[in-house]
């Protein structure tokens, strides 16, 4: 009796507090990074209906429904986790539940319009495990399948919506060494395919070889306001995207470049944003002979945008780490929270993510460095919501941490 | 006639000793070590002590004092003052050499994948000295570390430890006198790699019926041998009592060693102790039955790698002795990889004689597993574990040693100890921590920012100098 009791009485209040942080929500003695390459500073933030209302020195005065004291700790927009198929893989091995790419599927034709969002799941396991630590949106990837052109993604909110699609839709494409090697037998022979399905959009006629006529509207569509993603890390390969690029008049966006450094100024005077891993350092392939771990630095330094990605989907949350360590090896703590935060957004053309009158309240508070791998998040916030902070892997941990299993672990829980 | 005897039985005594023979033996011997003396350090131990602003003291390549104590004359000092010192870091399972960079197919030499059972090859037969990720590893404070076989087959093949010291072989990486370690492996990657062949293994049940009839061979296999060697043994006391030498002769020369079988050898060698067994596994429940079949057969599981279920039966594994090395984070890449979460190393290390192990499984990983350790602690601290640095460093460092059967050499700054000491810029539990000097035997052999002691592979000499004519 008193334990059913006990159990509504939680219920309860964990709807009220779930409503009532909807309404107004007031963050106090936060040590706010607002999302630019600006210090951090002490600041109020009041949130109204999941907007951000105001940021100020002193809102204590306000009335709220909740007040939350930061207490010094550092707040930030929640973060970006990358380049993922978050929701779109939830077991990387069990692949009728990877639902990235396109295989096996011989026509000979290239597929741009293959929409990984369609097969978009925000019930996956995968979602509030990355949420949790502080994410909240990524860019949804066609991973490699066995064509140049992989398909179309774009940005997407992790905030439980089927259809939380923001932004423009990005192009993935291939044309590292790898790859080379698979289609055709050679990158020349990707360059080709490229530049000739690329020609058949000029041409009026129907009879298409590269591409169906689907394809080509979503090659048109997105050559006028899309994005595309080159995967590209050898140096030429990388001056090649330029090239192509400005050839079919198209928005590139370099994705690996572990020798971008190398054609620094050429990105730059471009206006190309490269998209990195600042862990890589190894040279992997023959086409990352150059890669360093001061690649975001030197980029940075050059003038052009830098944005994170892991790789990874499953362990996504690394993306902090990925920072820390391009901050560990020269870039500006400034340039990485940008980078992490409200950089994305712009990028991929996303709703703004910033701490800032008029926007999506979707905040982190943290323990400590938000780029540092001793500390996590406290708090996310997603709407002005305050996030349950609960995955399948808190669950599992709350269920495995007691010393005393009772009956067994099957009864405990969370 | 005694001296035939004597002559004979040696002969036999020595070709059975061959059986267990030191083959490709080490050729790594430490240069001369300069007397150093690191003032003024927060010094982590490796085995749960920190002492603040301490000095440390090498000399002759080994550990000799921290607090105070006597130097030599011609001793190298380092002003160590806001900096950290903590034993060289170690990593259980690597592949680098075996599967090194640049990541070709020509270069994929970890996994025999030819047969489950292939206890015959040694990994060390696969390294290729020259990889760019040991230079990297040693950037990172990685002085010493097992190179296994993958995970393809139910017994991989022998795992070497190495110092991380560069050089054109790998014998002049060897550790001297560390065990061989048997690279085993549960799960999904057997059945799979040879269940997709319509061969068996192609269950769990297949798996573990492979490694008991392989481990039935392997005591058939040490019986002859036991058999033998005792045989040779009586022959040596018959002929020392001078008593019947005739007959002692010529039952020795009729009693012919067992043939010898590399495989065997090498599985024989895991049932005496001799080497140490790593078993790749990531589900609570195929661990116990592990458990279970090694005290059928006898032997003694030394380390589950990947473990990412070990916190479900960390009591087990603590009661058993065996250690659990394991990632801060990684998970859901497969589905025996589900269930990974982040306190997994803390809860290890939760009970009485827990022994938690950080390790890496990766090029990236080896080179930051100071930042995995931090992880690693700061997950079990926020769930109520208390867990201070002097604690977690042993992930890294001692517990990693005794995972080798080194710890009686390496793994701590205990008077004696080789000197494997990296000194940090600061704190290494961070993010921006760095490796500043590392040391292998009292030899710096790695300096930031230092070209002199920043070693290149082969393999890195000379690219891209197409960029700067």
């Amino acid at each position: 009796m008193r334990a059913s009791h006990f159990w509504l009485c939680l219920l309860i209040s964990a709807l009220t507090s779930h409503w009532a942080s909807a309404d107004r929500l007031l963050i106090i003695n936060g040590n706010v990074l607002i999302g630019d390459d600006r210090p951090a500073a002490q600041l109020d933030i009041l949130v109204d209906r999941g907007q951000i209302e105001t940021v100020a020195e002193d809102l204590k005065s306000v009335e709220a429904d909740r007040v939350i004291d930061a207490q010094g700790r550092i707040v930030t927009p929640a973060l970006f986790a990358g380049i993922t198929a978050a929701g779109l893989s939830e077991i990387g091995m069990v692949y009728e539940a990877v639902d990235s790419r396109l295989n096996d599927l011989y026509t000979g034709l290239m597929h741009p319009e293959f929409d990984v969002r369609k097969a978009y799941n925000p019930l996956s396991s995968v979602i509030p495990v990355t949420r949790v630590e502080g994410y909240s949106y990524s860019l949804l990837m066609a991973s490699f399948g066995d064509r140049t052109i992989s398909g179309q993604g774009s940005l997407v909110r992790f905030d439980g919506g089927f259809d939380s699609f923001e932004g423009k839709t990005t192009i993935y494409v291939n044309v590292d060494g790898s790859s080379g090697n698979k289609i055709g037998g050679s990158r020349a022979a990707h360059w080709m395919l490229l530049d000739s399905a690329f020609e058949e959009l000029s041409v009026d006629d129907d009879d298409l070889t590269l591409i169906s006529a689907s394809g080509k509207a979503t090659l048109k569509a997105a050559r006028r306001d899309g994005l595309f993603v080159f995967r590209a890390n050898r140096a030429s390969d990388i001056y090649q995207v330029l090239r192509f690029s400005r050839k079919h008049k198209l928005s590139p966006i370099i994705s690996g470049g572990q020798e971008a450094w190398m054609v620094a100024e050429e990105l730059a005077s471009a206006g190309v944003p490269v998209v990195l891993n600042a862990l890589d350092n190894l040279p992997g392939s023959f086409d990352g002979l150059g890669a360093r771990l001061d690649n975001a630095a030197l980029l940075h330094e050059a003038g052009v945008t830098v944005l994170f990605t892991s790789g990874e989907t499953h362990n996504a949350r690394k993306l902090r780490q990925v920072a820390g360590n391009a901050v560990a090896n020269g870039l500006s703590y400034g340039a990485a929270v940008a980078a992490m935060t409200s950089l994305p957004a712009e990028i991929f053309g996303g709703k703004p993510r910033m701490i800032a009158p008029g926007l999506r309240a979707d905040m982190v508070i943290w323990s400590g460095d938000p780029l540092d791998v001793n500390s996590a998040a406290d708090q996310v916030i997603i709407d002005g919501v305050l996030d349950s902070m609960r995955s399948r892997q808190t669950q599992l941990l709350e269920r495995y941490l007691p010393e005393d299993a009772g009956l067994g672990r099957a009864y405990i829980n969370p | 006639m005694p001296a035939l005897l004597v002559f004979l039985i040696t002969l036999l005594g020595c070709t059975a000793a061959q059986a267990q023979s030191d083959a490709f033996p080490s050729t790594y011997a430490a240069p001369p070590a300069q007397p150093i003396l690191l003032r003024n350090a927060t010094i982590l131990t490796g085995d749960g002590m920190r002492f603040d602003g301490a000095d440390l003291y090498m000399e002759e390549g080994r550990i000799s004092w921290i607090g105070e104590g006597d130097t030599a004359p011609d001793t190298v000092v380092v002003d160590a003052s806001n900096r950290w010192v903590t034993p060289g870091l170690i990593d259980v399972h690597s592949h680098l050499g075996v599967y090194p960079s640049p990541g070709v197919a020509a270069h994929s030499d970890g996994n025999e994948a030819t047969a489950p059972v292939t206890a015959e090859v040694w990994a060390e037969h696969s390294v290729w000295p020259q990889d760019p990720g040991f230079p990297r590893a040693l950037a990172g404070g990685v002085t010493a570390l097992q190179i296994l076989p993958g995970s393809a087959n139910l017994f991989g093949g022998r795992g070497v430890t190495l110092k991380n010291v560069p050089s054109t072989s790998y014998q002049g990486m060897k550790f001297p006198d560390a065990p061989y370690g048997l690279k085993m492996a549960c799960g999904e990657n057997p059945k799979r790699v040879y269940g997709g062949r319509t061969q068996s293994p192609s269950t769990r049940m297949g798996n573990v019926a492979a490694y008991r009839s392989a481990w039935i061979r392997a005591q058939r296999y040490q019986a002859d041998w036991d058999r033998y060697n005792k045989a040779v043994e009586d022959a040596a006391e018959a002929a020392a009592d001078d008593g019947s030498g005739a007959s002692v002769a010529s039952a020795l020369l009729t009693n012919t060693p067992p043939r010898r079988n590399l495989e065997l050898d090498t599985l024989a060698g895991a049932l005496r102790g001799d080497i140490l067994v790593h078993m790749h596994c990531y589900r609570a429940d195929e661990m116990l039955t592990i458990l279970d079949m090694a005290k059928e057969f006898g032997y003694r599981v030394g380390t589950f790698h990947h473990g990412v279920e070990a916190y479900k039966i960390a009591d087990d594994l603590a009661d058993h002795g065996v250690c659990g090395a394991l990632w801060a984070d990684w998970w859901g890449f497969k589905i025996e990889a589900y269930d990974g979460i982040q306190e997994n190393i803390a809860l290890v290390d939760r009970p009485e004689g827990g022994c938690a192990v950080v390790h890496s499984d990766s090029d990236e990983g080896i080179q930051r597993l100071n930042q995995e350790a931090t992880k690693a602690m700061l997950r079990g601290n926020r769930a109520g574990l208390s867990i201070p640095p002097e604690r977690a460093i042993r992930w890294i460092t001692l517990n990693a040693a005794k995972s080798l059967g080194i710890d009686d050499q390496t793994g701590s700054l205990s008077t004696g100890k080789m000197a494997d000491v990296v000194l940090w810029n600061q704190d290494p539990f961070s993010v921006y921590a760095k490796p500043l000097q590392v040391y292998i035997d009292g030899v710096l052999r790695y300096e930031r920012g230092n070209p002199d002691l920043n070693p290149q592979s082969d393999f890195e000499l000379g690219q891209l100098l197409g960029a700067t004519q």
